[in-house]
């Protein structure tokens, strides 16, 4: 029989596609319906926000970090403000603190309620993804009355935060708790057993424990592996080591245990909102900052959990009101480096489910 | 009882063929129409939103609006698309999938059903040619996006075709008859879905996959295909492409009643309205999977329907050959 000729296609996947979560673009090489090689292209959401910091006072820095991981801008404003913090050796409110690990939990379960929502979406099923923006919706909305955005908070300020909660917020919160975890039942029932969802995700997109260390990830990519990593609870920052929850840990590192990790995670947050809500006590919310801030100078780090991974702050300061350079630690770009590894040698339909799995915001990969 | 088949081939009772034809065109048109507005809005609900609501009351208007939006608009055909191919599949799609309607009892008159001895066979046979519409779309398109839906779709309707055919033996055999008329009959007592409970689900299974509706609705995975075989269409060709599926959407509930919950037969009521409210039941079916079930995957699809449903179909078969024996 003649030899058949046949040649391998190369497939643009992006950045206009429905399914890249932004501007990504994926050059894929396809041998078939299987992938031979996977080129992913970052940086049409560039912004340089790193420089742009340079020319920027502290307080001015904030906003922008709002834009880099769009979805739990909370989480970023704390990071800036917290390694300032660190650097400049201030004491933080109690008050303060306690409105700050509310916010940012929620904005977690918001972000991982995206997660949930999108991933489900990239895999055909409309629904959940409508259901899970209901639920973000309400948080969105309690973030409105605490800050007045809804997307870009600049909530946080260096020593506290900027407003106090309005009457009736917290109260808001409280009841919001029972209410999510009625919701998350009812995910359950809809998504977790779907046989359907469990054969398109389970064993697909392994990441080993060794290929997670040596590609620097971290966040639910690098505890669905088994690693049993968090900083909240392994480098404590903040009020953190005040919390009772626990850290969710999957062992066979699929595209199912980091669906599990990312459903199981918002219950853990909602129970240290819970713990928050019960420990929060009046007082003021902003501590005693000196007028101009001006970090010391030297060289300051500090990671915190985001709600992607480790999102570190890395100030270079030379004594200024302005960071002589600034660094950001961006989980999603981190994690998205071992992308082609995983691709190489899968097929093309589940290239989706992999990528949507990994959990990126393109604001914050392209920084 | 009248029958076309019966009557004797003058001019007039020609055109009454023709109106006859005219009739179920214009209605299955207008079942598509509406089918996609409640489609729209059923989801709507289903996912907590209203659904179209701005033309005409509730949005009533809307898909007159989107037809229209379609027809005005301008005809594209790519550069480097085999261009007679091209304008031919959406045709070649399309005219089946309302040449399968011909055989589906609507009523007890049967004025606007051909009685056909082969009714089934040829609604079988019919359907399967939209398939070569599916492939030449995807082909002559030229585009990566369109070959790899065009063949996926190929690979898939042609699979589940088989566990379709299959599901539906079992009801051949129990009515003796491929004259759906006859098997309209043979349900008087009970219907199909009693004794062929495993046939039906099979039925409907393949029948989703046959649609391309959610769960198998792989070729035109917006996700990672864009729009699949008919990514290059635009204009009224992509309308026809979209009649076809919402068509064959119509026609395979229509199917389904017939063969199994016991076509137009029913109390109290006329007979069509019987047979409305049964199609309409399935079609909500057809809806509610779909806002409720993620996509499957193709490798998965495929096993699904030579591993499970036809051993599946096969055993139904089997049992029902020995039981009619018995």
């Amino acid at each position: 029989m003649a030899e058949l000729r046949s040649e391998e296609m190369v497939l643009n996947v992006g950045p206009q596609h429905p399914s890249t979560h932004g501007v990504f673009r994926l050059v894929v090489t396809l041998d078939g319906e299987q992938i031979v090689d996977a080129d992913p292209v970052v940086g049409y959401l560039h912004r340089g926000t790193e420089k742009l910091a340079e020319d920027l006072q502290y307080t001015q820095i904030i906003p922008y970090t709002d834009r880099l991981d769009y979805l739990s801008s909370m989480l970023n404003n704390y990071a800036l403000v917290h390694t300032v913090e660190y650097a400049m050796d201030l004491e933080v409110p109690a008050r303060a603190e306690y409105l700050r690990i509310i916010v940012m939990e929620l904005n977690r379960v918001a972000s991982h309620l995206v997660f949930t929502g999108t991933y489900l979406l990239d895999l055909g099923a409309m629904s959940p993804f409508l259901y899970a923006f209901m639920e973000r919706e309400t948080i969105v909305e309690l973030f409105n009355e605490i800050c007045g955005a809804r997307l870009t908070y600049n909530y946080m300020r260096v020593g506290g935060v900027k407003w106090d909660a309005p009457a009736g917020w917290l109260q808001k919160v409280r009841d919001f708790i029972p209410h999510m975890r009625e919701k998350m039942r009812m995910y359950h029932n809809l998504i977790s057993g779907n046989e359907i969802f469990l054969d398109r995700v389970k064993g697909i997109g392994v990441i080993t424990q060794e290929d997670a260390i040596s590609f620097a990830m971290s966040g639910v990519n690098l505890r669905s592996t088994g690693i049993n990593w968090d900083l909240r609870k392994n480098v404590p920052y903040g009020i953190y080591d005040q919390f009772d929850f626990n850290v969710i840990v999957a062992e066979h590192g699929d595209c199912l245990d980091r669906y599990w990790i990312h459903m199981k995670e918002i219950e853990e947050s909602l129970k240290i909102v819970e713990q928050a809500l019960d420990k929060i006590s009046e007082g003021p919310v902003l501590g005693k900052v000196p007028k101009m801030i001006r970090v010391p100078a030297g060289e300051y780090y500090r990671g915190i959990e985001g709600s992607r991974g480790e999102l570190g702050v890395y100030i270079v300061s030379d004594g200024k009101d302005k960071p002589y350079r600034l660094k950001l630690r961006r989980p999603s770009f981190v994690n998205l480096q071992i992308l082609k590894k995983m691709l190489i040698g899968q097929n093309m339909a589940n290239l989706i489910a992999i990528l949507g799995a990994v959990d990126i915001v393109l604001g914050e990969v392209d920084g | 009882m009248f029958h076309w088949e019966s009557t004797p081939l003058t001019g007039l009772s020609f055109l009454g063929m023709v109106i006859g034809a005219v009739v179920v065109l214009l209605i299955a048109l207008a079942v598509v129409t509406y089918a996609i507005y409640f489609e729209r809005k059923f989801i709507g609900w289903m996912q907590l939103r209203i659904g179209p609501n701005r033309v005409g009351p509730f949005g009533l208007f809307q898909s007159f609006a989107d037809i229209l939006k379609l027809l005005i608009k301008e005809d594209v055909i790519p550069d480097k698309a085999d261009r007679i191919m091209f304008l031919l599949a959406p045709v070649i799609a399309f005219v089946p999938s309302f040449m399968v309607l011909a055989v589906i009892p609507f009523s007890s008159t049967h004025v606007f059903t051909a009685g056909l001895n082969v009714g089934v066979l040829y609604y079988l046979a019919i359907s399967a040619i939209t398939i070569l519409g599916v492939v030449l779309g995807g082909w002559a398109s030229n585009n990566k996006y369109s070959l790899i839906g065009g063949m996926r779709s190929a690979a898939q309707m042609i699979s589940y075709e088989i566990p379709l055919g299959l599901s539906i033996v079992g009801v051949v055999l129990l009515s003796g008859s491929l004259n759906m008329n006859v098997i309209v009959a043979h349900q008087a007592k009970m219907w199909f879905i009693i004794p062929q409970i495993i046939g039906f689900v099979v039925f409907i299974i393949a029948g989703l996959a046959e649609l391309n509706r959610t769960p198998f609705d792989l070729p035109e995975a917006e996700s990672e295909l864009v729009a699949g075989y008919h990514t290059e269409y635009s204009g009224f060709r992509f309308a026809f492409f979209m009649l076809t599926e919402y068509v064959y959407a119509f026609a395979l509930a229509a199917l389904a009643t017939t063969l199994f919950l016991g076509g137009w037969s029913g109390p109290f009521l006329p007979s069509w309205l019987w047979f409305v409210i049964k199609t309409a039941a399935v079609i909500f079916f057809l809806f509610w999977v779909r806002a409720t079930m993620p996509r499957m995957r193709g490798d998965q699809l495929m096993s699904f329907a030579w591993k499970v449903l036809i051993p599946v179909a096969l055993f139904n078969l089997l049992l029902t050959g020995g039981l009619y024996l018995l």
